[in-house]
């Protein structure tokens, strides 16, 4: 429902292998909000984002930072892995081995919308950075669960791309959270921006509210 | 860093050697080894093509591939459990530390000198090493897919899609070339009496006639340097259904399950204790008493003629890895070199080292020597045909020097922590082969494993065996930490590792 608490943070502190990452972090995140989280690499984006993804899994279609594909198997495999919860293990054998048809159309069109249908049956490591990482957000759209949570999921595409992808994103998810590095991007296609520095939140604004000059100032990405 | 505790290493196991050779028994006995030598070279020559029997060849590979098919099945199952239970990995090294010769001695107990016996006999110790082997290639991969997938997949949809896919090829590639460690064990299966090449061989070199034996031993070279050609994924399925419907028939030994309980309740059940009762004392010191003079006469003796025999084998096959790598390194002998050096090593790693050991024997007379020869140089051809891969990945400078200089000032020192890796893995698999060429005479554990077996005193041999895998498991973990405190565990130890050049 609109509006409702679907992750919440309260004076959250995080350590990555042994190092403290983020301190006292408040952040609440409610249903259809859309959020970029933006920084410095560094700046514990990546660990925030484990946190809430920790809160509730499984209502979470997950963008990794690397784009975490399975790489001997096609690109086809790698998108249909989004559901392997929805169908039952001998079913998933099966498609491993002999999709059905009613699968590959599927996959075809969700394919179709990040413009790599194709490549359905190319293995997923012979693709390009920029091909592996829309494979990966292509796995999340066809998991289709509401949040979605991404981790520079547009970060090898150049920018016009990236916000093709984020727009079929934004069409398919109902409430996302986004580390992004594009400026544009965060005020373009986020209704709220959480600017982190250091492991602290520094800004958590409505984008409408923030300029282009405001968020460079905060971590010295490009104009 | 390292260069000083490589040094001090080397010399330990020099001088380990050299002390070694000053109680090894190393006499040419033969009153005319050369005369003997002379008739096996005209034989090489002069193959007798026509002597070949097929069916022997058939059969090795028979056993071949259904032994490995069900190695690597088992292993593989073996493998997904591997990590989580102590008892999976205790039990796969013990079927690994068991050698195959050791489990066809045992099996023909049971299944007398049947397909069971050949094909169980390589089946199980290498499930015990594909568990291993396995289980490591998944603990490498990389598995950064499992994060992603949705929760509630369930475990096996997530074994198959994230994670066997990441280990497929490996897994094929590596299971393909133990096709070829199985054929050259199936020959070897042969000397106990089941009817592949190594029962026809043995027959050829009791008797002299080396004509025919170099035309069978030609065969075998072809069958493992055409493994590329004729074992690959797509020729599987036919390979697996022609060895099943072609394995030879057994001879004898009547119900295998009616031997195998009596192999288990009554033949392995140390004597004492067989017809003793359990609950009194006087059975247990007599147990004791028996296990005391098994270990006094028989376990020391064979465990120190072991050692003996493995460190002087050890060092040889290093001095010459070393001097034989420049021989298949392109930096070292060209492009034309190369692959005759390559052809060299491959034949002489093909060559099962027990057949060797066996064909010396005849030549030299009995004593240490045969078999450390046979150990040296099998297994110097191969660390010395993977040192030589290792020097052509390595990234020489433009104005690197040539010849002696470049090998004595630039390669040997660079590799040298990897050959004391290959060396120190080797050690445990050269003392395995030491036990085992018992069987040919030499007086270390196999000889009185074998001696055992023969007297059916199986109760006895099972102690003796055990002791091997004991001897086995602390010549490991003496090599683990040793490589461990060097530094060079993380370098490639398997055949398979090694930079394809």
């Amino acid at each position: 429902m609109a509006g409702d608490i679907v992750f919440e943070l309260k004076g959250a502190c995080a350590g990555y292998n042994g190092r403290p990452v983020l301190f006292d972090i408040d952040l609440t995140v409610r249903a259809s909000e859309r959020v970029a989280v933006m920084g410095r690499s560094g700046a514990g984006k990546s660990t925030l984002l484990g946190l809430l993804y920790a809160q509730r899994p499984a209502d979470v279609a997950l963008v990794p930072q690397a784009s975490a594909l399975v790489k001997p198997l096609s690109v086809f495999h790698n998108v249909y892995m989004g559901r392997l919860d929805r169908h039952s293990t001998v079913y998933n054998l099966r498609t491993l081995v002999w999709p059905a048809a009613c699968r590959v159309v599927e996959v075809r069109a969700v394919l179709a919308s990040v413009g790599l249908e194709g490549e359905i049956f190319n293995a997923a490591g012979a693709l390009s950075g920029g091909q592996q990482q829309r494979t990966s957000v292509a796995r999340a759209l066809y998991n289709g669960r509401p949040i979605l949570i991404g981790d520079e999921p547009v970060s090898a595409l150049d920018r016009v791309q990236g916000a093709d992808v984020l727009s079929r994103l934004k069409e398919r998810h109902e409430t996302i959270v986004l580390a992004l590095h594009d400026v544009h991007h965060a005020l373009e296609h986020a209704d709220r921006v959480v600017v982190l520095e250091h492991g602290r939140k520094v800004i958590d604004e409505p984008s409408r509210k923030l300029t282009a000059n405001d968020l460079l100032r905060h971590f010295g990405g490009e104009p | 860093m390292n260069r000083l505790a490589f040094g001090n290493t080397s010399l330990l196991f020099l001088i380990s050697a050299l002390l070694c050779l000053a109680v090894a028994d190393l006499a040419v006995t033969a009153l005319n080894p050369w005369a003997e030598m002379a008739r096996l070279a005209r034989g090489i020559l002069r193959p007798d093509v026509l002597s070949v029997e097929a069916w022997s060849v058939v059969w090795t590979v028979a056993f071949a591939v259904v032994g490995v098919g069900i190695g690597a099945t088992a292993g593989f199952l073996l493998a997904i459990a591997f990590p989580h239970f102590t008892a999976v990995r205790v039990s796969a090294m013990v079927l690994r530390s068991i050698h195959e010769l050791f489990w066809a001695l045992l099996l023909i107990q049971v299944f007398g000198l049947g397909p069971a016996t050949g094909v169980l006999a390589i089946a199980i110790p290498y499930a015990g090493i594909f568990a291993k082997v396995f289980a490591e290639m998944i603990e490498e991969a990389d598995l950064a897919a499992v994060s992603v997938l949705p929760s509630g997949t369930s475990a096996i949809s997530a074994f198959a899609f994230a994670r066997l896919p990441e280990v497929a090829e490996r897994f094929k590639t590596y299971t393909l070339y133990r096709l070829e460690c199985g054929l050259r064990s199936t020959l070897v299966l042969g000397f106990v009496g089941l009817p592949t090449i190594g029962f026809h061989l043995e027959g050829y070199f009791k008797q002299g006639k080396y004509a025919e034996a170099a035309a069978l031993l030609g065969v075998f070279y072809l069958l493992i340097g055409t493994r590329r050609l004729w074992a690959r994924a797509s020729t599987v399925p036919v390979l697996l259904i022609g060895s099943l419907l072609l394995l030879p028939e057994g001879v004898g030994g009547g119900s295998a399950l009616a031997n195998l309980v009596r192999f288990v309740t009554h033949d392995i059940v140390p004597a004492p204790l067989r017809n003793g009762d359990p609950g009194s004392l006087a059975t247990w010191s007599a147990f004791a008493g028996w296990l005391q003079a098994i270990a006094w006469h028989q376990v020391v003796p064979g465990v120190c003629n072991t050692i003996v025999l493995a460190q002087i084998a050890l060092v040889g096959m290093g001095i010459l890895a070393l001097v034989l790598f420049p021989l298949v390194s392109r930096q070292f002998v060209g492009r034309i070199g190369q692959p005759a050096g390559r052809v060299l090593l491959v034949v002489v790693r093909s060559t099962p080292e027990y057949m060797l050991a066996y064909l010396l024997l005849q030549l030299l007379g009995p004593s240490m020597l045969p078999a450390i020869i046979a150990l040296a140089v099998h297994n110097g051809a191969i660390v010395g045909y993977l040192m030589g891969r290792h020097a052509d990945a390595l990234d020489y400078r433009a104005d690197a020097p040539h010849g002696f200089n470049l090998y004595a000032y630039d390669t040997a020192p660079r590799l040298y922590g990897q050959f004391l890796a290959y060396s120190l893995y080797r050690w445990e698999i050269i003392v395995r082969e030491s036990a085992i060429f018992g069987i040919l005479g030499v007086a270390t554990l196999g000889y009185y494993v074998d001696a055992a077996i023969s007297e059916l005193r199986l109760d006895v041999a099972m102690v003796l065996i055990l002791a091997t895998v004991g001897m086995c498991a602390v010549i490991d973990a003496v090599s683990r930490r040793l490589r461990r405190a060097l530094r060079i565990s993380a370098l490639a130890t398997r055949l398979a590792d090694a930079p394809a050049v």
